[in-house]
């Protein structure tokens, strides 16, 4: 392995060409969740049931964009005595065996400042970051400092991004493009919107690096379905989360999801 | 006529959503950009403050609280509007706007629910389905205006997340909005969250300091020395100070909860505290956070106050040294409350005895206030009168003693 030489977006790039799966998959883990130690845990399963990627969320107090699983989850995390710091630590962890995609909201970005938040992600082997309140234009600044250190900046489109401003979003990408799967915040569906056929199109058609989908993946058919749709990447959020929250065991409760889905995507 | 909509105050403001809602807050400036440019847009809601509202509102020299406080103070009465406050100018012009998107659903949050009946209301005139997003510790602690929300045909959601006030609610109306956006426009109640709302906000509030600023050159012949009002988002405040930017000479100062205590972490004044400066419900702002960015509890006996961010234009309007923010407590509000009451027979909102309990509590050397009475106090009785522990004879001003006896 030769993680140490390569940045942070060639090995987003190797996770994507090498998953020997239709779609590599990216399961979401939520730091400190339901403690530090298990948290981790859960890393590793996820890492043990085939997952190619993981993305790991810092724990928010009003985070805007998720739905009560992971908002709950959050609040728990931060009862328990979550941080940045004690997050990145997992980060440092998980990073000797699959690429880490940090998930965080702006505020916990800009309290450190740009600079000293990228080099904090560099030093615990962070490859990308996710900030899902930071818009293309409020971007600039921070995707500056991300490129000069070779970590991604992954931005999001949604199924109500026009075409215009889809081609900006596509062409400022590092890493992948996160397409938000519905209109509307994390949380499982029943069934794979209709839709996202046509949003995958468009967003493939506007960007170079690989697309990938997420915001209500809950089942090995939604993964396969995703896949299938033309889907480069199926991140899995809420319904591992959920399986974390509930399951006496959660590490063998969520290999055991994040397995099926891999072997959907086999 | 209003041309363009700032996204920026100094470094404040912006636009921190989620990329679904970003659409929406284009097709909303540009909505509002070209609502602006026809008159039969314009007209009507003129047409609406006037004969509706009952605008314009009244600018009243208070003698005896002016002789109390030693100079003459007059209030700028929005609590004289219909519904209450303040906050049915900017309802009715943003439910004329959604009207006009072809948008049939309606949200809003709400704390003090003065926005929330503001919104009910504009939504009942206009036939509009509306949700009103509110903590369910400002739902019991502002109860009547829960019923008068129901009574006039909105759903009240409860929300029951973290303290279940002001910020809760707003987070909770974000996320319908991303998840609705498409039939659903998000009447927002204060000049805070992403651009373009602080400016349309201001554009629809600044008709009480332009009222206000005409009336006290009517009156006096001259300009305020201080224009004063409570700040907890600010919509009232940017209303009122708006119109007297440009006259340097015009002190202003916005007045946010104290709560507790500034030396106790239960307040909500982010701006009299200097804080850190962060990113909340869309906006780069003043803002009550840690030492990690997680944000913080506000505490206010006043619903409407009880915030931990606030509007970004007042966070530049202080960093530039235009306008100055102070802070007033719990104990000196509910002080004022009994004051205006018993001095004016006007019972004022918790929010707006903030600003009164400011000019009763610094004279400097002003020779003519001019106060934002916001909003009118029927909500809080309940509150009050338990904070109290009653309310009887004894407590009222001495003087009132002989006449009580004699009767």
């Amino acid at each position: 392995m030769s993680t140490d030489t390569q940045t942070g977006v060639e090995r987003i790039a190797a996770a994507f060409a090498d998953s020997g799966k239709r779609a590599a998959l990216m399961p979401y883990l939520m730091g400190g969740f339901p403690t530090l130690e298990a948290s981790l845990a859960i890393g590793h399963a996820y890492a043990d049931g085939g997952a190619d990627l993981v993305e790991l969320g810092v724990p928010f107090s009003d985070p805007l964009a998720d739905g009560p699983v992971i908002h709950e989850a959050g609040t728990k995390a931060l009862e328990a005595g979550a941080t940045l710091a004690s997050t990145l630590e997992v980060a440092r962890e998980l990073s000797q065996r699959l690429p880490v995609v940090l998930m965080t909201y702006a505020n916990i970005v800009y309290g450190p400042g740009f600079e000293a938040f990228a080099d904090k992600l560099v030093a615990h082997g962070v490859s990308g970051l996710i900030v899902p309140d930071l818009p293309l234009e409020e971007q600039p600044a921070l995707l500056e400092v991300l490129d000069s250190r070779g970590l991604a900046l992954v931005p999001l489109v949604a199924p109500t991004t026009p075409d215009e401003r889809l081609a900006r979003i596509g062409a400022s990408a590092r890493g992948f493009l996160y397409t938000v799967s519905v209109t509307g915040t994390t949380g499982e569906r029943s069934g794979l919107s209709a839709g996202i056929g046509g949003v995958l199109t468009r967003a493939k058609e506007a960007t170079p690096v690989p697309v990938a989908i997420g915001f209500g993946i809950s089942t090995p058919e939604h993964a396969r379905a995703a896949a299938d749709a033309g889907a480069a990447g199926v991140i899995v959020g809420t319904r591992l989360v959920r399986a974390a929250a509930e399951a006496d065991d959660p590490a063998a409760a969520v290999r055991e999801l994040v397995a099926a889905m891999a072997e959907a995507l086999r | 006529m209003i041309t363009s909509v700032e996204h920026r105050y100094g470094p404040y403001g912006g636009q921190y959503v989620p990329e679904t809602l970003m659409p929406a807050l284009a097709e909303l400036e540009a909505a509002w950009l070209e609502a602006n440019r026809d008159p039969a847009y314009t007209t009507r809601l003129r047409e609406l403050l006037t004969d509706y509202v009952g605008r314009a509102t009244p600018l009243y020299l208070a003698e005896r609280i002016s002789e109390r406080a030693g100079r003459p103070v007059y209030l700028k009465r929005e609590d004289l509007n219909h519904t209450g406050a303040h906050k049915i100018n900017n309802a009715l012009g943003q439910a004329l706007l959604a009207k006009r998107m072809g948008k049939p659903r309606i949200i809003a949050e709400t704390g003090a629910g003065q926005h929330g009946v503001a919104t009910a209301t504009a939504c009942a005139l206009l036939d509009l389905e509306c949700v009103v997003y509110m903590g369910t510790e400002d739902m019991r602690r502002q109860k009547p205006n829960v019923e008068r929300m129901r009574l006039l045909g909105a759903t009240v959601s409860p929300v029951d997340a973290g303290t279940r006030t002001l910020k809760e609610a707003t987070s909770a109306a974000i996320r319908d909005w991303v998840t609705n956006v498409a039939d659903t426009h998000y009447i927002l109640g204060s000049a805070a969250g992403p651009a373009p709302f602080p400016a349309l906000v201001r554009s629809l509030q600044r008709v009480i300091g332009d009222e206000a600023r005409e009336q006290i050159l009517q009156k006096e012949g001259r300009l305020p020395d201080r224009v004063i009002a409570c700040v907890g988002g600010g919509s009232n405040a940017i209303g009122m100070f708006t119109a007297f930017v440009e006259d340097r000479d015009v002190k202003l100062v916005g007045v946010e909860a104290a709560g507790d205590g500034l030396d106790t972490p239960r307040h909500g004044a982010p701006l009299t505290k200097n804080a850190r400066p962060g990113i909340l419900h869309g906006a780069y702002s003043a803002l009550m956070q840690d030492e990690e960015g997680q944000i913080l509890e506000a505490h206010s006996i006043s619903a409407g106050l009880d915030y931990p961010g606030v509007g970004p234009e007042h966070a530049w309007l202080r960093d530039s040294g235009r306008a100055t923010y102070d802070a007033i407590t719990d104990l000196e509000a509910l002080d004022a409350f009994q004051t205006l009451t018993r001095l004016e027979g006007i019972i004022p909102a918790l929010e707006s005895s903030h600003a009164l309990a400011w000019v009763l509590k610094h004279g400097g050397d002003s020779e003519l206030d001019v106060v934002c009475l916001s909003g009118r106090g029927d909500k809080d009785l309940g509150q009050v009168i338990e904070r109290l522990g009653g309310v009887d004879d004894a407590a009222k001003p001495a003087g009132d003693d002989t006449e009580a006896a004699a009767r």
